[in-house]
């Protein structure tokens, strides 16, 4: 079976005038987690954004590559429907708009086959207590007075509702508490088999302790700097990133190795 | 074109031989007394109601047309009477109906008989056998439904007592219009103690030709009757006499409840210009429920008079102006006893350039210690070319009450649709997923027909909308 899943190939962007990503390389294979970290500003959310097809970012350079499709234009709905999900940094309220409903309307799209009342709640029931999440927050509207950590946890019950292939979590562990933390993380792990992949994007080691990630990427710049496994990102949690910092103004590092 | 306008009749040929008497009024500018007179004689009235009617035009005449609010300076006010004795050719022609009015008919599932009569051509749709075995019911314990005409020669006295006395023609210059020139409507009276479990619904009504424009509606509950009025229907209402003067007086006695829910989808020429008036006694309920679409222009503003102590009003109300609309829709509530309590909920939504406008008046007067109120108005843009205002208006003159308001005002979030886009739903169907949630709280009050109703006319409403 073929593994391959993503490419990304030179990737730069814009949003109005200012470019963020500056030529991206990444692959990422079924059954792969792969971890970004940077600093702040470095183009973190924006690759994340940019994967996902946010209209607000503009592509001026290089290819986004799915099961071997270039992907570069097309629509938000559509590459969902392909697949790709993503875990938002600060999830969206929608008023009036129950969780369960929303969800059920997702599924359909994304799965294209009509999913009936009865089994849809089914699923969302096991996908529930999977996570330990309240039943009653199948007819809550969907995020609206939810804490902090009840948006991510959504988030992760969406991604498992949903089903992606790949997933890309934008800071899914941040601005939550050691419990949050460790609940979110093996609610992910249930989801992550050999025939999906994640791109985490994080601040913090914690979450990677649970994971235990492929991959990671120090993106500084909107460039991958430098691409390691976990001691990598134990070096990061003890020095920061100032020597990438430095790196990334060299420019003889920024050639593409597609 | 002025030769057509002033000097047919509604039904020509009954009045074909009277063609050339009438061209003496042919030169007269707007309406006359004459223009008033024949339809008085047509519709066989008592002397009273003729008086009533040439007061309310020399009411008319004198009265400005308002400056504030919509611009309804399209309308030919000079030339009033077009407005009021339409061609009848004109609203003949099946062909002449204009494709989008079709094209929602059939969207909507309406059959072949209905269209014509909704479109104001062709017979009206008979549906009097709908009615025929409530009617019987009713009948045997005492409820009055019926045509305002019938209602002014059969029940005379109550008609009397009531008509425009609540709304008068000095209010304002389409009140006056509306007096001098009203025809059909509805005329509903429950006795003491009478609970009409069937919503009696106004659409099922056949009434008189033209009578969708200058309709008055008046309904009387006697001491702790319970009713519930639905006037319109989804689907647009289409007429080429494109100005709407419709009166509602509702008087809710002691102890009584009526709810009175509205859907007007009037055709995008039409200027609405309605007047809906609730007077509530002690105890008494009145429960609006507003839907407002279509139309070039709306002005609507429907008022509760807690009267009573005790006294309560609720209003619920959605609003949606596209393309071209300017809707300027608001509850009034007065609060004139003791103890009363209102609950206003109104949303807004425009798009495409439309302009909903949301004005509303709270006045709480000295006599009503510990009344209480809440009013909630939030509009949504779905575009960067549409409008949107709140003016809620506070006239509080004592301070022993509770008053809670809320107003806001936002537009439709890109990064929302976006977050529902990446779950795999398409754009248009996530900002329909965003409206409906909007106008959940509005939907959730309405009969379960009606709310799928609402949710289809939203749909409608939203289609095209993406480029």
């Amino acid at each position: 079976m073929d593994k391959k899943l993503l490419k990304i190939c030179n990737l730069e962007s814009k949003v109005e005038e200012e470019k963020i990503l500056n030529g991206i390389d990444l692959k990422v294979n079924k059954g792969e987690i792969h971890v970004i970290m940077g600093p702040n500003g470095a183009g973190k959310s924006t690759l994340a954004n940019v994967l996902m097809g946010h209209p607000e970012h503009k592509i001026i350079n290089g290819d986004i590559e799915f099961e071997g499709e270039n992907i570069n234009q097309l629509a938000v709905d559509k590459r969902a429907k392909k697949g790709i999900f993503l875990s938002f940094q600060y999830p969206q309220e929608i008023p009036g708009v129950t969780v369960e409903n929303f969800l059920r309307t997702a599924k359909t799209a994304v799965s294209g086959e009509q999913q009936s009342i009865f089994d849809f709640k089914f699923l969302l029931e096991e996908k529930m207590n999977l996570l330990n999440i309240d039943q009653s927050y199948a007819d809550r509207y969907l995020n609206k007075g939810f804490s902090g950590g009840e948006k991510k946890k959504n988030e992760i019950l969406q991604m498992a509702v949903l089903e992606p292939k790949l997933a890309i979590l934008d800071e899914t562990d941040s601005g939550l508490d050691v419990d949050a933390t460790k609940t979110v993380a093996e609610g992910i792990k249930k989801v992550a088999s050999e025939d999906n992949a994640m791109i985490i994007i994080t601040h913090h080691n914690k979450i990677l302790d649970y994971l235990q990630p492929d991959y990671v990427h120090v993106l500084v710049d909107g460039r991958i700097a430098k691409s390691g496994d976990m001691e990598l990102a134990e070096e990061i949690e003890k020095e920061g990133f100032a020597k990438y910092k430095e790196a990334a103004l060299d420019e003889s590092n920024s050639k593409s190795n597609c | 074109m002025s030769e057509k306008t002033e000097v047919n009749d509604i039904d020509r040929s009954l009045h074909e031989e009277k063609n050339v008497e009438k061209h003496r009024y042919k030169s007269a500018k707007g309406l006359t007394p004459e223009v008033i007179k024949e339809i008085s004689r047509e519709k066989n009235e008592p002397e009273w109601m003729l008086e009533f009617r040439l007061k309310a035009l020399e009411i008319y005449k004198e009265k400005e047309v308002p400056t504030w609010g919509a611009d309804i300076s399209d309308l030919d006010m000079d030339n009033i009477i077009t407005y009021v004795r339409p061609d009848a050719d004109l609203q003949s022609d099946w062909d002449q109906v204009p494709e989008e009015i079709k094209d929602t008919f059939d969207a909507l599932g309406i059959p072949e008989a209905e269209k014509e009569s909704l479109a104001g051509v062709g017979a009206q749709y008979d549906s009097e056998v709908v009615y025929h075995n409530l009617k019987e019911e009713m009948v045997e314990q005492g409820v009055v439904y019926m045509d305002m005409e019938n209602a002014v020669k059969q029940h005379e006295d109550l008609v009397k007592q009531h008509f425009m006395k609540l709304i008068t023609p000095n209010d304002h210059k389409f009140s006056a219009l509306h007096g001098a020139v009203w025809s059909g409507g509805s005329f509903v009276y429950v006795p003491a103690g009478v609970d009409v479990n069937i919503p009696l619904q106004s659409y099922f009504r056949q009434n008189a030709p033209g009578s969708g424009q200058f309709e008055h509606t008046l309904i009387i509950l006697e001491e702790g009757a319970n009713a519930h009025f639905i006037e319109g229907c989804s689907a647009p209402k289409y007429s080429v006499n494109n100005l709407h003067a419709g009166a509602v007086e509702l008087f809710i006695n002691k102890g009584a409840k009526l709810r009175y829910s509205t859907i007007e989808n009037w055709s995008r020429n039409m200027y609405n210009l309605n007047t809906k008036r609730a007077l509530v006694e002690e105890d008494g309920v009145i429960e609006w429920v507003s839907g407002s679409f279509g139309s070039k222009v709306s002005m609507l503003y429907p008022m509760s008079i807690l009267k009573g102590a005790r006294a309560r009003a609720e209003f619920t109300g959605v609003t949606f102006a596209a393309e071209g609309q300017y809707l300027d829709t608001g509850a009034q509530v007065i609060h004139d006893a003791p103890d009363t309590t209102s609950t206003v909920n109104s949303r807004s939504i425009a798009k495409d350039g439309g302009h909903a406008y949301y004005r509303g008046l709270l006045k709480v007067t000295k006599n009503a210690h510990g009344a209480k109120a809440s009013v909630s108005c939030e509009s949504l843009m779905l575009d960067n070319e549409s409008k949107s205002d709140t003016l809620p208006i506070m006239k509080l003159q004592t301070d022993d009450i509770d008053i809670g308001h809320e107003a806001k005002v936002g537009r439709i979030s890109e990064e929302a649709v976006f977050y529902l886009m990446s779950r795999g739903i398409s754009e248009e169907e996530a900002k329909a997923m965003i409206v409906r949630g909007f106008v959940e709280p509005i939907a959730s009050e309405l009969p379960l027909e009606y709310a799928v109703e609402l949710n289809n006319l939203i749909n409608l409403e939203l289609e095209g909308t993406i480029g």
